[in-house]
C-alpha cells in the first residue's frame, strides 16, 4: 500500500523507536490489512413484517452482519435517523416509525455474537406484532431483500511498529482498512474491541488513556471516512498535543 | 501499459489504485477470458473496453472473445433480451436451433482458450450455452447478466436456465434483477468510465461550441433527459413536468435527446407522441442523435442545470450516473437502479409523477445553493461508488471468492 503524505520515515530518522521507549515491551508490529466486501443475493424477500420475522429467524449470520454493518461499505448516504437496513426498510416501506425507532436503538456491538443479536431483533419484532392490530405490508417492488456478505481480506505489507506512527498512517488508511480494523475487529477479537485497542493493550497500562479515547469513538453513527478522521484526531491529539511521544 | 491505471489514479485517487494493485497481486498471471457478443456498441462492450486493459495492467492474463452468428442467431438473442425483461415473446424452435448451433461452433473455435482459462466471464444470454460444450473445463465460469431479469417471460427463462444453472456463479447488477439459481448470485452494480467520450471533462468553451449547433440558449434555465423514445422512460411525463414548472420559471428550456428509432416501431410511435405533446413550444428541443454522439451528450448534460430520468421502469440507469458525474442533481423515477443512485436531498430527488418532478424542478431553481451542493455531492457519490475502478475491485474480489470455494471470510496471503 502506498500512503499519501507519508511522513513516518522522517520521524523515525529523528528518533528511533527503541530510543524513544526503551522500557516498552516488544510486540509484533501492527499489520495493516485491507478488505473488500461482496454482496450475495440469498433469494429471500420479505413483503410484510411477518415475512421479515420468518426470514430473520432462518437467515445466516453473514446476512445479519451485512444488514447491520455492510452499509458502511456500499453506496449510501448516512441516514441520521436509522442505522441498520431493517429499521430503514420498516420506516420507509412499512411506515411503522415506532418499530423503526426501537430497531434503530439496537447497537450490534453490545451483543456477544450474531445469535444474540438475532434474538434481540426477533424479540422486538414479535413484541410489535403483538401490539399491531393490522398487518404491515410493503407495496409491490418495495420488498426487503436479504443479502449475505463475503469478505476478502488482504495484506497491505505495511507494518506499524510504534503507536505514534499511526498519526501519519491513519490519514491515508483506505476505508476498507478502517472497516477491517475498527468494525470487523469487534467480531474477531476476544474482547470484541477494535484492533487498535487490542494491539495497544499489549503494551500494558501504558496507553490506557489512548485506549479510552478510542473507545469513545462510536462506530455506529459515522461513515468510514468520518471514523478515519476521528481516529486520526484522537491519535494526533494524544501524541502531538499531549506530549506523549514516549508513550 | 501502466499508464492506464495512472490515468485513473488522477480521478479516482491514488489510494484506490494502490488498493487494486494489492488485491490483484496474488492473481498475477491468472488466465481470465471474457466472452460477449460484440466489441462495438452497447454498454457491455463499453465496460469491457476499459475493464480488460485495466485487468491486464494489474497483471492478469486477460483476453476478450466474441460470439458471432447469422441473422437467425441475432434474432433469437434479441428475443431473449426482450423476454428476459418481461416481454411475452415466443421463440421458435428454428431460432433456438440457430442459437445452439452458433454456441457449438463458437465453443470449437475457442476451445483451447476457454478450456484452460482459470476464470471465464460469459456476458448476457448470447454466449450462455457455451458452458455445455466444456464438461471438462479447468476453471470457474461466471455468467454475468447485465439485464434486469427480475420478471422474465417464464418459458424463455426456463430455457435459458438449463444453461445458466451450470455456471459456478452468476452476477446481477441489483438483487431485484436476479432470479433464483443453484449457485451463488453476486451483486455488482455497473459503472461508468470517467475517461470515455461521454464522461471526459469538457471545458466551458467546448460545451458552448457543441451546443451552438442546437437552437437553445445555454445561459437560460435548462433541464435535460437523455434516453431512448420509449414509454418506460416517460418522455410525455417529462414534457408535462416541464410545462407545470414553466409556469413558475418562464425562461425554462427542456431538451429531450435520444437515439434514432429506426429499428424500433414503437419508438417511432412514442417519438410522434412526444412531438405532438411538445406542440409549437420553442423551448422544447427534441433531438435525435446518432449512436456515437457521445461528446454531444456529454456537452448537453454539462450545459443543463438539472438532469431528469423520469423512468417508470429502468435498469440500472447509467444516464443517471453520467449526469451525477457532471455535478448535476438528478430528478429520477422511483424505480430500478435509480433508487440506489438518487438519494433525496443529497444527490437529487426520486419522484413518482410529473407533478412530483415539476415540484422538484421548481425547488431546485428556487434553492440555487442546494442545486450546486447536491451536484457536488452527486459527483463525489459517483467517484466513490460507480466508477470502473470500483467495478474492477468487485470483479477481483469475486475471483478470490470463486477460487476459495465461497467461504465467508477469505484471507489472501
Amino acid at each position: 500500500m502506498e500512503f499519501k503524505d507519508y511522513k513516518s520515515e522522517k520521524k523515525l530518522e529523528e528518533k528511533s523507536v527503541q530510543d524513544m521507549s526503551p522500557d516498552e515491551p516488544v510486540l509484533d508490529p501492527f499489520a495493516i490489512k485491507d478488505c473488500s466486501m461482496i454482496a450475495i443475493a440469498t433469494g429471500k424477500r420479505a413483503q410484510s413484517l411477518r415475512d421479515l420475522r420468518q426470514h430473520l429467524n432462518e437467515c445466516d449470520h453473514n446476512t445479519l452482519y451485512y444488514h447491520f454493518w455492510g452499509g458502511l461499505l456500499r453506496p449510501k448516504f448516512d441516514d441520521p435517523e436509522y442505522h441498520n437496513d431493517f429499521a430503514i426498510w420498516i420506516h420507509r416501506q412499512l411506515h411503522d416509525k415506532i418499530l423503526a425507532e426501537r430497531l434503530s436503538l439496537i447497537d450490534p456491538t453490545e451483543f456477544p455474537d450474531m445469535e444474540a443479536l438475532r434474538q434481540e431483533l426477533m424479540d422486538i419484532i414479535e413484541e410489535r406484532l403483538d401490539e399491531l392490530e393490522y398487518p404491515l405490508w410493503s407495496t409491490r417492488g418495495n420488498h426487503f431483500e436479504f443479502i449475505r456478505s463475503q469478505i476478502v481480506i488482504f495484506n497491505t505489507n505495511y507494518r506499524v511498529e510504534h503507536p505514534f506512527q499511526f498519526t501519519d498512517v491513519l490519514p491515508s488508511l483506505s476505508v476498507g482498512s478502517v472497516f477491517y480494523h475498527f468494525i470487523d475487529a469487534r467480531r474477531r477479537t476476544e474482547e470484541s474491541i477494535d484492533d487498535f485497542r487490542s494491539w495497544l493493550l499489549g503494551f500494558g497500562d501504558q496507553y490506557m488513556e489512548l485506549c479510552d479515547r478510542i473507545a469513545g469513538i462510536d462506530p455506529y453513527f459515522s461513515t468510514l471516512s468520518e471514523l478515519r478522521a476521528q481516529l486520526t484526531e484522537v491519535f494526533g491529539d494524544y501524541f502531538e498535543n499531549g506530549s506523549n511521544h514516549n508513550g | 501499459m501502466d499508464n492506464v491505471l495512472n490515468q485513473y489514479a488522477e480521478i479516482a485517487g491514488q489510494d484506490v489504485i494502490s488498493h487494486l494493485r494489492q488485491l490483484a497481486s496474488p492473481l498475477d498471471g491468472l488466465k481470465v477470458v471474457h466472452v460477449n457478443s460484440t466489441k462495438v456498441g452497447g454498454g457491455v462492450a463499453e465496460i469491457l473496453h476499459k475493464m480488460i486493459p485495466l485487468m491486464i495492467d494489474l497483471g492478469l492474463d486477460t483476453s476478450w472473445e466474441v460470439i458471432e452468428g447469422d441473422p437467425a442467431f441475432y434474432q433469437c438473442t434479441k428475443s431473449f433480451h426482450n423476454a428476459i425483461q418481461g416481454n411475452r415473446i415466443d421463440v421458435s424452435r428454428s431460432l433456438l436451433d440457430a442459437y445452439e448451433k452458433t454456441n457449438e461452433q463458437t465453443a470449437e473455435r475457442l476451445r483451447d482458450r476457454l478450456q484452460d482459462a482459470d476464470i471465464v466471464f460469459i456476458h448476457d444470454p448470447q454466449p450462455a450455452a457455451l458452458i455445455n460444450h466444456f464438461p471438462q473445463r479447468k476453471g470457474k465460469w461466471v455468467w454475468r447478466c447485465h439485464i434486469d431479469a427480475g420478471k422474465p417471460f417464464r418459458p424463455v427463462w426456463k430455457y435459458l436456465k438449463n444453461f445458466v444453472s451450470n455456471y459456478d456463479a452468476s452476477v446481477f447488477s441489483l438483487s431485484t434483477f436476479a432470479q433464483a439459481l443453484p449457485h451463488p448470485i453476486y451483486l455488482i452494480p455497473p459503472s461508468i468510465d470517467p475517461l470515455n467520450e461521454k464522461n471526459v471533462e469538457l471545458d466551458d468553451e467546448e460545451v458552448r461550441t457543441i451546443c451552438r449547433q442546437f437552437d437553445f440558449d445555454i445561459d437560460r434555465p435548462l433541464i435535460v433527459q437523455i434516453s431512448r423514445y420509449d414509454r418506460f422512460k416517460d418522455p410525455l411525463g417529462v414534457i408535462r413536468a416541464y410545462k407545470l414548472a414553466k409556469k413558475f420559471i418562464p425562461n425554462l428550456q427542456l431538451i429531450l435527446a435520444g437515439g434514432g428509432a429506426s429499428d424500433d416501431p414503437e419508438g417511432e410511435i412514442v417519438l410522434n407522441e412526444v412531438r405532438i405533446a411538445a406542440g409549437d413550444d420553442p423551448d422544447i428541443h427534441i433531438l435525435l442523435l446518432p449512436g456515437d454522439a457521445h461528446r454531444i451528450i456529454n456537452a448537453l448534460q454539462r450545459a443543463a442545470d438539472i438532469v431528469l430520468q423520469k423512468s417508470v421502469r429502468e435498469g440500472f440507469g447509467l444516464t443517471v450516473t453520467e449526469g451525477m458525474w457532471k455535478r448535476k442533481p438528478v430528478i429520477g423515477g422511483d424505480t430500478g437502479g435509480i433508487r440506489i443512485q438518487v438519494v433525496n436531498h443529497h444527490t437529487g430527488f426520486l419522484v413518482n409523477t410529473p407533478e412530483g418532478a415539476a415540484f422538484r424542478i421548481r425547488y431546485l431553481y428556487h434553492r440555487g445553493d442546494e442545486l450546486i451542493e447536491m451536484g457536488n455531492k452527486a459527483r463525489e457519490f459517483v467517484r466513490e461508488n460507480f466508477l470502473v475502478t470500483r467495478h474492477l475491485k468487485e470483479y477481483l474480489s469475486l475471483i478470490f471468492a470463486l477460487l476459495n470455494g465461497g467461504r465467508e471470510r477469505i484471507e489472501v496471503s
